[in-house]
Order: structure tokens, then sequence, then C-alpha cells
């Protein structure tokens, strides 16, 4: 049994599981997700890796993976993709994805990804370290995510020798990672707090005990739909259990905090609430061109609305999938063409007319 | 990159937090202490960046004099110099954690609060991790050699490696 070739345009016509909005706190919680950083012993970092260091970190990587593979240690198929190799659309794609980083897209030399079809897991090689293992699960659900990750984990580990020592643990790149290697984060949708203006708040709370919260595709990037990710700052000292524990006791509290903020609006301004969703919803059904920014701020109070009551014929699923297929290279690979950004315009309004206004099947389905 | 401040090459890349918003910022070395030294209300809302914490470490930490003697000192397996890891804050290979020990302790008090890895041990080949880190410095010494013409030395290096690189082999089929 070999790796599966990629097929974007196939791949364009699904959406990861971790969009079906099924998992537990799925109104409020997007996705768990749980990567470990690791690297080779006899390999020098990255930043000091040569071209040669890199091709044969990559092919050891490709061979032991494969191997775990024919073995059955993964469930389902398994894709290679060579990025070094993909255009820069179709790298756009997969972070847009949430399959590789940003950073990992931008890169140069050799660097590859592993994902399985489900895209309940990827495996990055040649990025910040050599190995980035993630695993991605809808909703609230770190506890499976990590039992996953530590398999999988343990899998490789039986086949390489990590970069590793007494002292330190695991050894990565940057010392911000070091020890566990491990970053759980949450992917929470939180409207409400935004609107109501205490998210700043929230923000700093988390912060003072050592929670890092980013936006929608990690380090750096803007809080694009009211999403946000809260991650673990500390990777050392404290046990993959405890670290992964301390991201999961705080998301109840936020997603208390977003419910009450949900309430108060109800309660307080519900005129001035449910005309903002169903302007959004107007908008989103019979716009002719629209930014994606424009669009993410409305599927944002769109998503709110459903997830009120207040707009009861658009299902959340389709909602999650609109955000991502709305994206510029996932437009572009759903229309198999090369877009400039009016056209593109164009094309996501078309697209979410398509989808919210009844001419397109039901949510599940394109 | 230019810093954003003054013209002088940009080494730190900070993402400050405004309204809730995260923004770039990119900043020499001079212009990030200045940054990076605010009042003490203003610090919780610096979310803290390796640039950051490096700065503030060596800002408190060191006088110029010990810093430039500690910058000079360089890793004897993949050469990289502790001058080179403060700029880019990335280190080059793992003995770095072995041979700048001391060093980064402060910076991982600064960044985890903790020095000692608590958590999952490699059930396999945690014991031969330290030798196969010397496998980067023998590849590293036989490029030299060749570079150098000097082939006796490269192949003696090239069987050395041979050697260690069966070891591994064989312990991971």
């Amino acid at each position: 049994m070999d790796f599966s070739n990629l097929n974007l345009q196939e791949l364009a016509q699904t959406s990861g599981e971790w969009l079906r909005g099924s998992g537990p706190e799925s109104d409020i919680v997007i996705s768990s997700r749980i990567r470990l950083a690791r690297n080779l012993a006899d390999f020098p970092f990255i930043s000091r890796a040569t071209d040669t260091d890199r091709a044969e970190i990559g092919k050891i990587l490709r061979g032991r993976i494969e191997t775990l593979h024919q073995q059955g240690k993964f469930t389902g198929q398994l894709i290679y993709v060579d990025v070094s190799e993909l255009e820069a659309v179709d790298r756009q794609f997969l972070v847009e994805r949430q399959l590789i980083s940003r950073e990992h897209a931008d890169a140069e030399g050799a660097r590859a990804v592993v994902i399985d079809q489900r895209e309940q897991m990827s495996v990055m090689i040649n990025e910040e370290d050599h190995l980035r293992i993630q695993v991605l699960k809808s909703g609230l659900d770190l506890g499976s995510a990590w039992e996953q990750i530590n398999e999988l984990d343990d899998h490789i580990e039986a086949r390489v020798t990590y970069a590793y020592n007494d002292r330190f643990g695991y050894l990565t790149a940057c010392p911000t990672n070091v020890g566990t290697g491990v970053r759980v984060s949450v992917m929470l949708h939180l409207p409400a707090l935004v609107i109501t203006q205490q998210i700043d708040k929230v923000f700093r709370s988390l912060q003072k005990i050592n929670l890092a919260v980013r936006g929608l595709y990690g380090e750096g990037s803007q809080a694009q739909g009211d999403f946000y990710q809260v991650s673990n700052q500390i990777t050392l000292g404290q046990s993959e259990e405890e670290l992964t524990k301390k991201v999961a006791d705080v998301v109840p509290v936020l997603i208390d905090y977003e419910r009450q903020a949900r309430d108060f609006l109800i309660r307080e301004s519900q005129e001035t609430l449910h005309d903002r969703v169903s302007r959004a919803y107007g908008i989103l059904r019979t716009a002719q061109t629209i930014s994606s920014e424009e669009t993410m701020h409305l599927l944002s109070s769109l998503r709110m609305g459903v997830n009120l009551g207040l707009i009861r014929d658009v299902a959340i699923p389709t909602v999650n999938k609109l955000f991502v297929h709305t994206q510029p290279a996932h437009l572009q690979k759903l229309t198999g063409m090369e877009l400039d950004s009016s056209d593109r315009n164009i094309e996501r309004a078309t697209y979410l007319r398509r989808h919210l206004s009844g001419e397109a099947p039901k949510a599940g389905q394109n | 990159m230019k810093c954003q401040k003054c013209d002088k090459p940009a080494t730190f890349h900070i993402t400050d937090l405004v309204d809730g918003k995260p923004n770039e910022l990119h900043l020499c070395e001079e212009c990030a202490h200045k940054f990076l030294a605010p009042s003490a209300d203003d610090a919780s809302q610096v979310v803290p960046s390796m640039g950051a914490l490096l700065a503030q470490h060596l800002a408190v930490g060191e006088t110029a004099e010990e810093l430039a003697r500690l910058d000079q000192r360089s890793c004897p397996v993949c050469g990289v110099t502790f001058l080179e890891f403060r700029k880019q804050g990335r280190l080059g290979c793992p003995h770095d954690y072995v041979c700048f020990a001391e060093d980064l302790e402060p910076l991982l008090v600064n960044i985890h609060g903790e020095t000692r890895h608590v958590g999952k041990v490699p059930k396999f080949c945690a014991r031969g991790a330290e030798e196969q880190t010397q496998l980067i410095r023998l590849r590293r010494e036989m490029k030299e050699a060749v570079a150098a013409e000097e082939y006796e030395q490269a192949s003696k290096l090239r069987d050395e490696i041979r050697k260690i690189e069966q070891t591994r082999d064989k312990a991971n089929k």
C-alpha cells in the first residue's frame, strides 16, 4: 500500500472532518488541535541544514512513515505531498485547509507534508523543526487528540532517533518549543465577546496564565471572522497532560463568557442583533462582488445567528465550509481557474449566492 | 528588512497587541530595547516573542564585555555562534543545548519559568541520541576535509560516519 496521489481539485470539493461541526461544544469551539515538534538527533536543525541534509531528512522520514503506513499504523489513506514542487496557489490551499503552516508554504528548499484523507492528521517535514506532527479534531476534543498524537509519535519514535536529552527533553530549533514540544490549541468563535468589547479583557487574563491568543492562521495573523486560537505558551517543566489540561480547563470558561455575552445581546438589544444577523445574511445572499474580509466578517454574524436560532434555513456545517471555501486558493481550485483579486470577488459572491439562496443542494453536499 | 524606527537592519520581529489586534513590528536591536522597556502597566500587553525575551534577558543579564565574549563562542558540532543564535532566535543543532546549556538556562526561565523537562520520554532511543548527534560534526568535518583536499582524512571520516549510520539503521529496522 503506497501513498496515494494528491488531487487538490478533488480535495477542494470536500471539507475536512474538523469542519463538520460535529464535536462537543461545536457552536463555539470550531476545532481542537495538538502538534508536536520533533527533530532527528543526527542532523542539524533546519537553519543550519544544507540542501543535502534537508533532502536526506526528507528521504528518511518519508521512508519511515511509508513503512508504518504499510504496517497499518495509520487509519485510512495517506497522501504524501512534496510542498517544494507545488504551485503557490496549491500551497496556499493547504494553508487555508489548516494542513500546513504559512511558514511551511512560504519557505524554500526540500519540504513535504503527509496528510490523511480525513484531514485529521498532518505531518510536516522540514518546517521549523524536522517534524511537526498535528492532529485536528472537530469541537472541543483535546483528550482524544492527545491520545491519537501520542500514539503516532510512539510509532515514529520506534523508527528514528529523536534529538532528546534528560535535562531539556525534546530538543527544538527554537527554545520556545523545547521540552515537550507540544502546542495544544483550541479554535474558538467569539463574536459576542467582540461586539460587547470584552475580548481584550479576556485576552489579558489569558496572557496572565501563560496562554497565547492568535488569529485564524497562527502566529501574527489577524483575528478574521472573530476566530481565535488559544494555546499554551510554555512547553518546558510541565507534562503534556498538564499542558493539555490547562487549555482544556480554560475553554469552558471562555465558552461560558461567550454564551453570557450572547444572552446579554439577546436580552438587551435583540432587535439590533437580529438586524445585524439578517443584514449579514442578506448581503451574503445577494452581493455580486465581495472581498474575503467582508465575507469573513458577515459569515461570523451569520454563524452566530444560526446558533442563536435567529436564522433557521442554514446549517452550521454549511457556514463552516463557506469560511474555508471562499478563501482565495479554494475559489481558484473550485473554479479550476487562476483568478485575480477582482475576479475572485465576483466568483466569491456567486459561490455564496449559490450556497445560501436555496439554488444549491442542501448542507453536506456541494 | 529595515527597522521601522531607524534605517538599521531589523533583527527583532515583535507582535504587539493593539486593542486586541496583533500588530507586527520589525525593529533593530537598539529600538527593540527601547520598545521593550515600557512602564509596568504596558508590560502585560506585549505578547512575549523570542526576540523580546532575548532582549529582556540580555538587558538585565550581561555587561557588554561579557556579552561580546559569549557571542564569540561556537558549538563544536554545528559551528553556530551564540551571536548567530541571538540574531536568528534559532539554534543550529541538538548539541547547542549541551554546549550553551548554562547560557540558555536564564533564557528558558524567562520563557517557561522552568529549566527541567517533565513529561514524555522516548521509549526506544533516548540513550543513542547524543552519540548520533556526533554525526552532524563528522559530516561537517568531512565536507571541510574534502574542500581542503585532505582526502585521506575525509575517507577516514566517511568510514566513521558509515559505522554509526549502520548501527543506527539496524536499531531502527
